[in-house]
Protein backbone atom coordinates (compact mmCIF):
# COMPACT_ATOMS: atom_id res chain seq x y z
CA UNK A 1 0.00 0.00 0.00
CA UNK A 2 1.39 3.86 -1.15
CA UNK A 3 0.75 6.52 1.75
CA UNK A 4 -2.32 8.97 -0.06
CA UNK A 5 -0.58 11.64 -1.30
CA UNK A 6 -0.48 14.77 1.24
CA UNK A 7 -0.73 17.90 -1.17
CA UNK A 8 1.77 20.64 -0.08
CA UNK A 9 -0.36 24.35 -0.24
CA UNK A 10 0.75 27.75 0.28
CA UNK A 11 -1.52 29.59 1.49
CA UNK A 12 -1.77 33.17 1.52
CA UNK A 13 -3.48 34.85 4.22
CA UNK A 14 -3.97 38.82 4.29
CA UNK A 15 -3.66 39.94 8.27
CA UNK A 16 -6.78 41.07 8.79
CA UNK A 17 -10.03 38.56 7.68
CA UNK A 18 -8.37 35.08 6.68
CA UNK A 19 -5.42 35.39 8.89
CA UNK A 20 -7.66 36.35 12.04
CA UNK A 21 -9.70 34.06 10.13
CA UNK A 22 -7.64 31.10 10.57
CA UNK A 23 -6.75 32.10 13.91
CA UNK A 24 -10.50 32.05 14.82
CA UNK A 25 -10.79 28.74 13.52
CA UNK A 26 -8.21 27.78 16.08
CA UNK A 27 -9.53 29.04 18.82
CA UNK A 28 -13.30 27.07 17.80
CA UNK A 29 -11.39 24.25 17.80
CA UNK A 30 -12.39 23.27 13.65
CA UNK A 31 -10.11 20.94 12.04
CA UNK A 32 -8.37 22.62 9.13
CA UNK A 33 -6.04 20.45 7.32
CA UNK A 34 -2.06 20.53 8.09
CA UNK A 35 -1.19 20.55 4.15
CA UNK A 36 -2.07 23.95 4.39
CA UNK A 37 1.02 26.33 4.80
CA UNK A 38 0.11 29.64 5.97
CA UNK A 39 2.14 32.78 5.05
CA UNK A 40 0.83 36.26 6.46
CA UNK A 41 0.80 38.95 4.37
CA UNK A 42 -0.79 42.35 5.27
CA UNK A 43 -3.01 42.14 1.92
CA UNK A 44 -4.12 39.79 -0.14
CA UNK A 45 -3.56 42.68 -2.34
CA UNK A 46 0.36 42.31 -1.65
CA UNK A 47 0.36 38.63 -3.32
CA UNK A 48 2.31 39.30 -6.95
CA UNK A 49 2.07 36.93 -9.17
CA UNK A 50 5.65 36.30 -8.89
CA UNK A 51 5.33 35.01 -5.83
CA UNK A 52 2.41 32.34 -6.64
CA UNK A 53 5.03 31.16 -9.32
CA UNK A 54 7.88 31.08 -6.90
CA UNK A 55 5.47 28.92 -4.58
CA UNK A 56 4.96 26.37 -7.76
CA UNK A 57 8.53 26.40 -8.88
CA UNK A 58 9.63 25.47 -5.23
CA UNK A 59 7.31 22.69 -4.93
CA UNK A 60 4.05 23.76 -3.78
CA UNK A 61 0.88 21.18 -5.19
CA UNK A 62 -1.99 23.76 -4.96
CA UNK A 63 -1.48 27.56 -3.97
CA UNK A 64 -4.76 29.29 -2.22
CA UNK A 65 -4.77 33.01 -2.12
CA UNK A 66 -7.47 34.05 1.21
CA UNK A 67 -8.54 37.65 1.61
CA UNK A 68 -11.43 40.09 3.01
CA UNK A 69 -14.79 40.30 0.99
CA UNK A 70 -15.09 42.72 -1.29
CA UNK A 71 -16.17 45.67 0.23
CA UNK A 72 -14.67 44.57 3.21
CA UNK A 73 -10.91 45.40 2.61
CA UNK A 74 -9.26 46.69 5.73
CA UNK A 75 -6.67 48.94 3.11
CA UNK A 76 -10.45 50.49 1.47
CA UNK A 77 -9.84 48.32 -2.56
CA UNK A 78 -6.35 46.77 -1.62
CA UNK A 79 -8.63 43.02 -2.38
CA UNK A 80 -10.18 44.86 -5.82
CA UNK A 81 -6.44 44.23 -7.41
CA UNK A 82 -6.31 40.86 -6.16
CA UNK A 83 -10.11 40.14 -7.77
CA UNK A 84 -7.67 41.02 -10.98
CA UNK A 85 -4.87 39.60 -10.63
CA UNK A 86 -5.45 36.04 -9.54
CA UNK A 87 -8.09 35.35 -12.47
CA UNK A 88 -5.83 36.53 -15.07
CA UNK A 89 -3.13 34.51 -13.74
CA UNK A 90 -5.15 31.25 -13.57
CA UNK A 91 -5.66 31.87 -17.15
CA UNK A 92 -2.11 32.15 -17.74
CA UNK A 93 -0.73 28.57 -16.00
CA UNK A 94 -2.57 27.09 -18.33
CA UNK A 95 0.36 28.32 -20.98
CA UNK A 96 3.06 26.62 -18.58
CA UNK A 97 1.43 23.77 -18.01
CA UNK A 98 -0.43 23.90 -14.38
CA UNK A 99 -3.64 23.02 -13.74
CA UNK A 100 -5.47 26.30 -13.08
CA UNK A 101 -7.67 24.38 -10.84
CA UNK A 102 -4.29 24.33 -8.43
CA UNK A 103 -4.87 28.02 -8.09
CA UNK A 104 -7.91 29.21 -5.85
CA UNK A 105 -8.92 32.92 -4.58
CA UNK A 106 -11.54 32.89 -1.89
CA UNK A 107 -12.75 35.42 0.68
CA UNK A 108 -13.20 34.90 4.71
CA UNK A 109 -13.53 37.35 7.00
CA UNK A 110 -12.38 37.39 10.22
CA UNK A 111 -15.88 36.04 12.08
CA UNK A 112 -15.47 32.95 9.10
CA UNK A 113 -14.20 30.65 11.06
CA UNK A 114 -15.89 27.69 9.78
CA UNK A 115 -15.59 29.01 6.33
CA UNK A 116 -12.32 28.93 6.83
CA UNK A 117 -11.97 25.37 7.57
CA UNK A 118 -14.41 24.29 4.98
CA UNK A 119 -12.45 26.39 2.11
CA UNK A 120 -9.08 24.81 3.13
CA UNK A 121 -10.66 21.03 3.35
CA UNK A 122 -12.46 21.55 -0.29
CA UNK A 123 -8.90 22.72 -1.29
CA UNK A 124 -6.84 20.43 -0.30
CA UNK A 125 -9.23 18.00 -1.80
CA UNK A 126 -9.53 19.13 -4.98
CA UNK A 127 -5.58 19.41 -5.16
CA UNK A 128 -4.96 15.56 -3.58
CA UNK A 129 -7.52 14.47 -6.55
CA UNK A 130 -5.25 16.31 -9.28
CA UNK A 131 -2.03 14.55 -7.77
CA UNK A 132 1.29 15.95 -7.18
CA UNK A 133 1.93 18.99 -9.36
CA UNK A 134 5.73 18.08 -10.30
CA UNK A 135 3.84 15.62 -12.37
CA UNK A 136 2.55 18.31 -14.07
CA UNK A 137 5.40 20.42 -14.51
CA UNK A 138 7.96 17.81 -15.00
CA UNK A 139 9.98 18.85 -12.03
CA UNK B 1 -27.09 63.02 31.06
CA UNK B 2 -27.12 66.51 32.67
CA UNK B 3 -23.38 66.78 33.57
CA UNK B 4 -22.52 65.46 30.29
CA UNK B 5 -25.06 68.44 29.04
CA UNK B 6 -23.41 70.55 31.17
CA UNK B 7 -20.01 70.19 30.87
CA UNK B 8 -18.06 72.83 29.25
CA UNK B 9 -16.01 70.42 27.10
CA UNK B 10 -18.90 68.43 26.00
CA UNK B 11 -20.33 69.30 22.78
CA UNK B 12 -23.84 67.40 22.57
CA UNK B 13 -25.32 66.96 18.88
CA UNK B 14 -28.84 65.37 19.20
CA UNK B 15 -31.26 64.37 16.78
CA UNK B 16 -27.69 64.44 14.68
CA UNK B 17 -26.25 61.56 12.62
CA UNK B 18 -22.53 60.89 11.02
CA UNK B 19 -22.72 60.69 7.44
CA UNK B 20 -19.39 60.45 6.35
CA UNK B 21 -15.76 59.96 8.10
CA UNK B 22 -12.57 61.10 6.50
CA UNK B 23 -8.74 61.04 7.68
CA UNK B 24 -7.09 58.77 10.14
CA UNK B 25 -6.27 58.56 14.07
CA UNK B 26 -5.90 61.73 15.60
CA UNK B 27 -7.21 63.66 12.40
CA UNK B 28 -10.89 62.72 11.92
CA UNK B 29 -12.86 64.62 10.19
CA UNK B 30 -16.94 63.99 10.90
CA UNK B 31 -19.75 64.78 8.41
CA UNK B 32 -22.54 65.73 11.09
CA UNK B 33 -26.27 66.15 9.59
CA UNK B 34 -28.06 68.37 12.48
CA UNK B 35 -31.36 67.36 11.36
CA UNK B 36 -34.02 70.11 10.99
CA UNK B 37 -35.78 69.87 14.65
CA UNK B 38 -37.96 73.17 13.79
CA UNK B 39 -37.50 74.73 16.97
CA UNK B 40 -34.31 77.36 17.19
CA UNK B 41 -32.16 75.42 19.92
CA UNK B 42 -30.48 79.07 21.07
CA UNK B 43 -33.93 80.57 21.38
CA UNK B 44 -35.78 77.93 23.09
CA UNK B 45 -36.01 77.96 27.04
CA UNK B 46 -37.44 74.36 27.32
CA UNK B 47 -40.65 75.97 29.06
CA UNK B 48 -42.72 73.15 27.18
CA UNK B 49 -46.24 75.04 26.58
CA UNK B 50 -45.61 74.06 22.83
CA UNK B 51 -45.78 70.59 23.82
CA UNK B 52 -48.85 71.14 26.38
CA UNK B 53 -50.82 73.04 23.81
CA UNK B 54 -50.52 70.85 21.00
CA UNK B 55 -53.51 69.40 19.46
CA UNK B 56 -52.21 66.36 17.61
CA UNK B 57 -51.16 62.98 19.88
CA UNK B 58 -49.19 60.30 18.73
CA UNK B 59 -48.18 56.69 19.71
CA UNK B 60 -44.99 56.89 21.03
CA UNK B 61 -43.59 53.47 19.59
CA UNK B 62 -40.23 54.64 21.11
CA UNK B 63 -39.64 55.60 25.10
CA UNK B 64 -43.22 54.37 25.80
CA UNK B 65 -42.96 51.09 23.87
CA UNK B 66 -46.60 51.94 22.21
CA UNK B 67 -47.97 52.30 26.13
CA UNK B 68 -48.78 55.62 25.69
CA UNK B 69 -48.82 58.49 23.43
CA UNK B 70 -47.17 62.00 22.91
CA UNK B 71 -47.80 65.00 20.98
CA UNK B 72 -46.62 66.26 17.17
CA UNK B 73 -44.20 68.54 19.29
CA UNK B 74 -42.48 66.41 21.84
CA UNK B 75 -39.27 65.55 23.86
CA UNK B 76 -38.47 61.50 23.49
CA UNK B 77 -38.95 61.81 27.21
CA UNK B 78 -39.13 64.23 30.33
CA UNK B 79 -35.66 63.89 31.63
CA UNK B 80 -34.12 64.43 27.66
CA UNK B 81 -31.15 66.69 27.25
CA UNK B 82 -31.33 69.05 25.79
CA UNK B 83 -34.65 69.88 27.00
CA UNK B 84 -35.76 70.74 23.45
CA UNK B 85 -38.39 69.79 21.70
CA UNK B 86 -38.68 68.95 18.15
CA UNK B 87 -41.20 68.59 15.90
CA UNK B 88 -41.80 65.67 14.15
CA UNK B 89 -43.09 66.58 10.41
CA UNK B 90 -45.00 63.84 9.86
CA UNK B 91 -47.56 64.15 12.40
CA UNK B 92 -47.65 67.87 12.76
CA UNK B 93 -50.78 69.24 11.35
CA UNK B 94 -49.15 71.99 9.90
CA UNK B 95 -46.36 70.22 7.70
CA UNK B 96 -49.57 67.35 6.65
CA UNK B 97 -52.49 70.10 6.01
CA UNK B 98 -50.49 73.28 5.80
CA UNK B 99 -52.11 74.85 9.12
CA UNK B 100 -52.10 75.28 13.11
CA UNK B 101 -49.31 76.86 14.07
CA UNK B 102 -50.26 76.28 17.52
CA UNK B 103 -47.18 75.94 18.83
CA UNK B 104 -45.48 79.04 16.96
CA UNK B 105 -48.65 81.23 17.92
CA UNK B 106 -48.33 80.15 21.67
CA UNK B 107 -44.39 80.03 22.21
CA UNK B 108 -42.97 83.09 24.62
CA UNK B 109 -39.83 83.33 22.79
CA UNK B 110 -40.67 82.76 19.36
CA UNK B 111 -38.56 79.83 19.07
CA UNK B 112 -40.65 77.70 16.14
CA UNK B 113 -38.82 77.83 12.80
CA UNK B 114 -40.83 75.46 10.36
CA UNK B 115 -38.53 76.71 8.07
CA UNK B 116 -35.13 75.62 9.75
CA UNK B 117 -33.27 73.09 7.48
CA UNK B 118 -30.81 70.41 8.39
CA UNK B 119 -27.20 71.71 8.78
CA UNK B 120 -24.02 69.74 7.42
CA UNK B 121 -20.85 70.53 10.10
CA UNK B 122 -17.60 69.37 9.33
CA UNK B 123 -16.06 68.09 12.95
CA UNK B 124 -12.25 68.09 13.80
CA UNK B 125 -11.96 65.21 16.13
CA UNK B 126 -8.73 62.49 17.49
CA UNK B 127 -10.73 59.68 18.13
CA UNK B 128 -14.55 58.06 17.99
CA UNK B 129 -16.21 55.82 20.31
CA UNK B 130 -19.47 54.25 18.97
CA UNK B 131 -22.04 53.59 21.58
CA UNK B 132 -25.17 52.85 19.20
CA UNK B 133 -26.65 50.23 21.44
CA UNK B 134 -29.11 48.08 20.44
CA UNK B 135 -32.60 47.10 19.15
CA UNK B 136 -35.55 45.20 20.87
CA UNK B 137 -35.67 42.14 18.46
CA UNK B 138 -39.69 41.68 17.14
CA UNK B 139 -41.31 38.71 19.11
CA UNK B 140 -44.20 38.60 15.99
CA UNK B 141 -41.19 37.05 13.94
CA UNK B 142 -41.98 33.74 16.27
CA UNK B 143 -45.83 33.34 16.00
CA UNK B 144 -46.50 31.01 18.88
CA UNK B 145 -45.72 33.38 21.52
CA UNK B 146 -48.82 35.22 20.08
CA UNK B 147 -47.22 38.56 20.78
CA UNK B 148 -49.93 41.11 18.74
CA UNK B 149 -53.16 39.33 19.53
CA UNK B 150 -53.88 40.50 22.69
CA UNK B 151 -52.92 43.21 24.71
CA UNK B 152 -52.01 41.32 27.51
CA UNK B 153 -48.91 39.72 26.35
CA UNK B 154 -46.37 42.15 26.27
CA UNK B 155 -42.87 42.96 26.68
CA UNK B 156 -40.29 43.37 29.45
CA UNK B 157 -39.82 46.64 27.65
CA UNK B 158 -43.45 47.47 27.74
CA UNK B 159 -43.74 46.52 31.26
CA UNK B 160 -41.54 49.04 32.66
CA UNK B 161 -43.54 51.29 31.18
CA UNK B 162 -46.74 49.95 33.07
CA UNK B 163 -44.70 49.28 36.18
CA UNK B 164 -43.05 53.42 35.98
CA UNK B 165 -44.42 56.03 38.09
CA UNK B 166 -44.43 58.09 34.68
CA UNK B 167 -45.69 55.71 32.54
CA UNK B 168 -49.61 54.80 31.01
CA UNK B 169 -51.22 53.77 34.06
CA UNK B 170 -48.74 55.67 37.10
CA UNK B 171 -46.91 52.95 37.92
CA UNK B 172 -49.99 50.16 38.76
CA UNK B 173 -49.62 47.32 37.27
CA UNK B 174 -52.45 46.59 35.51
CA UNK B 175 -54.24 44.57 32.09
CA UNK B 176 -55.94 46.48 29.22
CA UNK B 177 -58.84 45.94 31.14
CA UNK B 178 -58.13 47.94 33.60
CA UNK B 179 -58.06 45.42 36.11
CA UNK B 180 -55.34 44.33 38.67
CA UNK B 181 -54.07 40.56 37.56
CA UNK B 182 -54.48 38.10 39.42
CA UNK B 183 -51.90 35.66 37.40
CA UNK B 184 -49.08 36.29 35.62
CA UNK B 185 -46.46 34.41 33.63
CA UNK B 186 -43.21 35.66 32.31
CA UNK B 187 -41.23 33.71 29.59
CA UNK B 188 -37.40 34.37 29.81
CA UNK B 189 -34.98 33.37 25.88
CA UNK B 190 -38.13 34.89 23.41
CA UNK B 191 -35.37 35.11 20.30
CA UNK B 192 -32.65 34.62 22.05
CA UNK B 193 -30.75 31.18 22.43
CA UNK B 194 -33.15 29.74 19.94
CA UNK B 195 -32.19 28.42 16.28
CA UNK B 196 -34.97 30.40 14.87
CA UNK B 197 -34.06 33.54 16.06
CA UNK B 198 -30.55 34.92 18.07
CA UNK B 199 -28.11 31.98 18.95
CA UNK B 200 -26.23 34.07 21.34
CA UNK B 201 -27.79 34.87 25.16
CA UNK B 202 -28.76 38.41 25.25
CA UNK B 203 -27.81 38.29 29.14
CA UNK B 204 -29.63 41.06 30.77
CA UNK B 205 -33.19 39.39 30.71
CA UNK B 206 -32.86 37.10 33.36
CA UNK B 207 -32.29 39.88 35.70
CA UNK B 208 -34.72 42.49 34.60
CA UNK B 209 -37.51 39.42 34.57
CA UNK B 210 -36.80 38.75 37.86
CA UNK B 211 -37.55 42.10 38.76
CA UNK B 212 -40.63 42.33 37.18
CA UNK B 213 -41.34 39.22 38.86
CA UNK B 214 -40.67 40.91 42.20
CA UNK B 215 -42.26 43.99 41.58
CA UNK B 216 -45.39 41.96 40.36
CA UNK B 217 -45.45 40.38 43.70
CA UNK B 218 -44.95 43.44 45.63
CA UNK B 219 -47.28 45.26 44.07
CA UNK B 220 -50.07 43.59 43.05
CA UNK B 221 -49.52 40.17 44.58
CA UNK B 222 -50.54 37.88 41.45
CA UNK B 223 -49.48 34.63 41.09
CA UNK B 224 -46.13 34.28 39.25
CA UNK B 225 -45.21 31.62 36.86
CA UNK B 226 -41.61 31.78 35.34
CA UNK B 227 -40.59 29.66 32.25
CA UNK B 228 -36.89 29.90 32.39
CA UNK B 229 -34.50 27.56 30.37
CA UNK B 230 -31.19 28.42 32.93
CA UNK B 231 -31.74 31.35 34.54
CA UNK B 232 -28.21 33.38 34.11
CA UNK B 233 -27.53 35.29 37.69
CA UNK B 234 -24.02 36.08 36.95
CA UNK B 235 -23.17 39.11 38.08
CA UNK B 236 -22.01 40.74 41.89
CA UNK B 237 -25.13 40.03 43.99
CA UNK B 238 -27.48 39.02 41.35
CA UNK B 239 -27.76 35.44 43.10
CA UNK B 240 -29.05 36.58 46.28
CA UNK B 241 -31.54 38.39 44.21
CA UNK B 242 -32.92 35.55 42.63
CA UNK B 243 -33.06 33.42 46.11
CA UNK B 244 -34.88 36.59 47.52
CA UNK B 245 -37.39 36.04 44.43
CA UNK B 246 -37.42 32.63 45.08
CA UNK B 247 -38.71 33.81 48.57
CA UNK B 248 -41.37 35.94 47.40
CA UNK B 249 -42.77 33.21 46.09
CA UNK B 250 -42.14 33.50 42.77
CA UNK B 251 -43.42 29.89 40.96
CA UNK B 252 -40.08 28.64 38.49
CA UNK B 253 -40.62 26.48 35.84
CA UNK B 254 -37.53 24.73 34.54
CA UNK B 255 -37.90 24.69 30.93
CA UNK B 256 -39.17 27.24 28.07
CA UNK B 257 -42.15 28.78 27.54
CA UNK B 258 -42.98 27.04 24.60
CA UNK B 259 -46.51 28.44 23.21
CA UNK B 260 -49.23 31.25 24.41
CA UNK B 261 -52.56 31.02 23.67
CA UNK B 262 -55.26 33.35 23.63
CA UNK B 263 -58.67 31.57 25.51
CA UNK B 264 -62.12 32.43 23.99
CA UNK B 265 -62.47 34.59 27.23
CA UNK B 266 -59.27 36.64 26.76
CA UNK B 267 -57.25 34.86 29.69
CA UNK B 268 -54.25 33.49 28.13
CA UNK B 269 -52.67 29.95 27.96
CA UNK B 270 -48.96 29.56 28.84
CA UNK B 271 -47.92 26.03 27.87
CA UNK B 272 -44.71 24.43 28.74
CA UNK B 273 -42.32 21.64 29.77
CA UNK B 274 -40.74 21.57 33.01
CA UNK B 275 -37.51 19.74 33.40
CA UNK B 276 -38.71 17.75 36.50
CA UNK B 277 -42.84 17.98 36.17
CA UNK B 278 -43.53 17.41 32.46
CA UNK B 279 -45.62 19.28 30.10
CA UNK B 280 -47.14 22.01 32.04
CA UNK B 281 -49.93 25.15 31.65
CA UNK B 282 -50.88 27.97 33.44
CA UNK B 283 -53.91 30.20 32.57
CA UNK B 284 -52.73 33.79 33.18
CA UNK B 285 -53.69 37.39 33.44
CA UNK B 286 -50.67 38.55 31.90
CA UNK B 287 -47.67 37.60 30.07
CA UNK B 288 -44.38 39.15 29.71
CA UNK B 289 -42.48 38.42 27.16
CA UNK B 290 -38.48 38.91 27.89
CA UNK B 291 -37.47 39.65 24.29
CA UNK B 292 -33.72 39.58 22.96
CA UNK B 293 -31.87 42.09 21.70
CA UNK B 294 -30.21 42.75 18.47
CA UNK B 295 -28.09 45.24 16.59
CA UNK B 296 -29.75 48.32 15.38
CA UNK B 297 -30.97 48.21 12.15
CA UNK B 298 -28.95 50.58 10.92
CA UNK B 299 -25.99 48.96 12.02
CA UNK B 300 -24.97 48.17 8.46
CA UNK B 301 -24.45 52.04 7.59
CA UNK B 302 -22.43 52.67 10.86
CA UNK B 303 -20.30 49.59 10.13
CA UNK B 304 -19.49 50.83 6.31
CA UNK B 305 -19.41 54.62 7.41
CA UNK B 306 -16.58 53.93 10.30
CA UNK B 307 -15.06 50.61 9.18
CA UNK B 308 -16.49 48.31 11.55
CA UNK B 309 -16.50 44.49 11.59
CA UNK B 310 -19.08 42.37 12.47
CA UNK B 311 -18.95 39.08 14.77
CA UNK B 312 -21.40 36.45 13.42
CA UNK B 313 -24.29 37.99 15.99
CA UNK B 314 -24.00 41.21 13.80
CA UNK B 315 -22.84 43.04 16.39
CA UNK B 316 -19.72 45.63 15.81
CA UNK B 317 -16.55 43.48 15.93
CA UNK B 318 -13.75 44.72 18.79
CA UNK B 319 -10.39 44.22 17.54
CA UNK B 320 -9.70 40.95 19.96
CA UNK B 321 -12.53 39.27 21.75
CA UNK B 322 -10.19 39.32 25.07
CA UNK B 323 -7.85 40.99 25.14
CA UNK B 324 -8.98 44.53 23.26
CA UNK B 325 -12.29 44.62 23.66
CA UNK B 326 -13.20 48.33 23.36
CA UNK B 327 -10.89 48.71 19.86
CA UNK B 328 -12.00 48.18 16.81
CA UNK B 329 -9.49 47.22 13.84
CA UNK B 330 -9.67 50.89 12.77
CA UNK B 331 -7.15 53.05 15.02
CA UNK B 332 -8.94 55.87 16.99
CA UNK B 333 -12.36 54.20 17.00
CA UNK B 334 -13.52 52.38 19.81
CA UNK B 335 -16.36 50.74 20.97
CA UNK B 336 -19.04 51.13 23.89
CA UNK B 337 -22.15 49.45 25.49
CA UNK B 338 -24.49 46.68 23.47
CA UNK B 339 -23.26 47.95 20.31
CA UNK B 340 -20.36 45.92 20.83
CA UNK B 341 -22.81 42.91 22.75
CA UNK B 342 -25.57 42.23 24.64
CA UNK B 343 -24.80 43.52 28.22
CA UNK B 344 -25.94 45.02 31.78
CA UNK B 345 -26.17 48.48 33.09
CA UNK B 346 -22.80 47.43 35.26
CA UNK B 347 -20.69 45.94 32.35
CA UNK B 348 -21.57 48.82 30.10
CA UNK B 349 -20.57 50.96 32.25
CA UNK B 350 -17.38 49.57 32.79
CA UNK B 351 -17.48 49.10 28.82
CA UNK B 352 -17.95 52.76 28.66
CA UNK B 353 -15.33 53.65 30.95
CA UNK B 354 -12.71 51.29 29.92
CA UNK B 355 -13.66 53.21 25.75
CA UNK B 356 -13.32 56.81 27.53
CA UNK B 357 -9.98 55.91 29.03
CA UNK B 358 -8.77 54.31 25.26
CA UNK B 359 -9.35 57.80 24.44
CA UNK B 360 -7.45 59.64 27.13
CA UNK B 361 -4.28 57.90 26.81
CA UNK B 362 -4.39 58.04 23.34
CA UNK B 363 -4.59 62.01 23.29
CA UNK B 364 -2.04 61.98 26.39
CA UNK B 365 0.75 59.84 24.70
CA UNK B 366 -0.04 63.36 22.39
CA UNK B 367 1.53 61.15 19.17
CA UNK B 368 0.38 57.66 17.53
CA UNK B 369 2.57 55.15 17.56
CA UNK B 370 2.06 53.45 13.89
CA UNK B 371 3.39 49.93 12.64
CA UNK B 372 7.15 50.03 11.12
CA UNK B 373 5.40 47.92 8.15
CA UNK B 374 5.12 50.85 5.24
CA UNK B 375 6.60 51.23 2.08
CA UNK B 376 9.99 52.61 1.11
CA UNK B 377 11.35 53.31 -2.49
CA UNK B 378 14.60 52.22 -3.64
CA UNK B 379 15.16 55.56 -5.71
CA UNK B 380 17.84 53.88 -8.24
CA UNK B 381 14.96 51.28 -9.11
CA UNK B 382 12.33 53.64 -9.73
CA UNK B 383 11.50 54.24 -13.37
CA UNK B 384 8.56 56.57 -12.42
CA UNK B 385 5.88 54.95 -14.14
CA UNK B 386 3.12 56.25 -11.13
CA UNK B 387 2.01 52.52 -10.85
CA UNK B 388 1.96 52.47 -7.39
CA UNK B 389 0.22 55.46 -7.08
CA UNK B 390 -2.53 54.45 -8.48
CA UNK B 391 -2.39 51.22 -6.81
CA UNK B 392 -2.08 53.15 -3.14
CA UNK B 393 -5.69 53.23 -1.20
CA UNK B 394 -4.76 55.71 0.67
CA UNK B 395 -2.81 58.38 -1.57
CA UNK B 396 0.41 57.95 0.36
CA UNK B 397 2.49 58.26 -2.33
CA UNK B 398 3.71 60.90 -4.79
CA UNK B 399 5.94 61.94 -7.26
CA UNK B 400 9.07 63.61 -6.73
CA UNK B 401 10.39 66.43 -9.00
CA UNK B 402 12.59 64.03 -10.22
CA UNK B 403 9.98 61.64 -11.04
CA UNK B 404 10.73 58.95 -8.52
CA UNK B 405 7.51 57.70 -6.01
CA UNK B 406 7.58 59.15 -2.73
CA UNK B 407 6.02 57.65 0.36
CA UNK B 408 4.13 59.59 2.83
CA UNK B 409 5.05 56.92 6.30
CA UNK B 410 2.13 58.41 8.57
CA UNK B 411 -0.21 57.87 5.55
CA UNK B 412 0.92 54.60 4.63
CA UNK B 413 -0.49 51.53 6.31
CA UNK B 414 2.04 49.16 5.19
CA UNK B 415 -0.71 47.06 2.81
CA UNK B 416 2.41 46.32 0.28
CA UNK B 417 -0.19 46.43 -2.69
CA UNK B 418 2.19 49.16 -4.05
CA UNK B 419 4.84 46.47 -3.78
CA UNK B 420 3.33 43.66 -5.92
CA UNK B 421 2.18 45.95 -8.47
CA UNK B 422 5.41 47.57 -9.39
CA UNK B 423 7.23 46.55 -12.61
CA UNK B 424 10.34 47.33 -11.50
CA UNK B 425 10.69 45.81 -7.80
CA UNK B 426 11.40 49.34 -6.68
CA UNK B 427 9.07 49.73 -3.46
CA UNK B 428 9.44 47.42 -0.99
CA UNK B 429 7.00 47.04 2.60
CA UNK B 430 8.91 46.87 5.13
CA UNK B 431 8.65 43.39 6.96
CA UNK B 432 6.93 41.66 3.86
CA UNK B 433 9.77 42.07 1.12
CA UNK B 434 9.60 39.66 -1.97
CA UNK B 435 12.98 38.03 -0.30
CA UNK B 436 11.42 37.30 3.14
CA UNK B 437 8.19 36.31 1.58
CA UNK B 438 10.10 33.85 -0.87
CA UNK B 439 12.19 32.58 2.25
CA UNK B 440 8.87 31.68 4.34
CA UNK B 441 7.73 29.50 0.91
CA UNK B 442 10.94 28.01 0.21
CA UNK B 443 10.96 27.26 3.84
CA UNK B 444 7.56 25.44 4.38
CA UNK B 445 7.78 23.87 1.42
CA UNK B 446 10.70 22.05 3.30
CA UNK B 447 8.72 20.49 5.00
CA UNK B 448 7.85 17.24 4.35
CA UNK B 449 3.64 15.94 5.36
Amino acid sequence: MTEPFEPRIVAFLCNWCSYAGADNAGISRLPSPANILPIRVMCSGRVSPEMILRAFRSGADGVLVLGCHIGDCHYIDGNHRTIKRIPLLRNLLGYIGINPERLRLDWVSSAEAPKFAQVTQEFVETVRALGPAAREIGG
Amino acid sequence: MMDAGRHPNITLLTYSEVEAISGYVGNFTARIRKRARSVKEDICTGCGLCQEKCPTKVVDMAFEAGMGKRKAIYRPFSQAIPNIPVIDRENCRFFTQGKCKVCQKLCPTGAIDYEQQDTLLDVQVGAIIIATGFAMWDPMKLPQYSYGLSPNIITGLQFERLTSATGPTGGEILTAEGKKPERVAIIHCVGSRDEHAHLYCSRFCCMYSLKHAHQIRDKTGAQVYDFYMDMRTFGKAYEEFYVRTQDDGVVFIHGRGAEVEVLPDGRLRVKGEDADLGLVAADVDMVILATAIEPQPDADRVASIFGLGRTPDHFFAEAHPKLRPVETATAGVFLAGCAQGPRDVPDTVAHADAAAMQVVRLFNQGEVTISPTVAVVDTARCVGCGDCILACPYSAISRTAEAKAQVNAALCHGCGTCTAACPAGAITALHFTDEEIVAQIDGLLEIVL
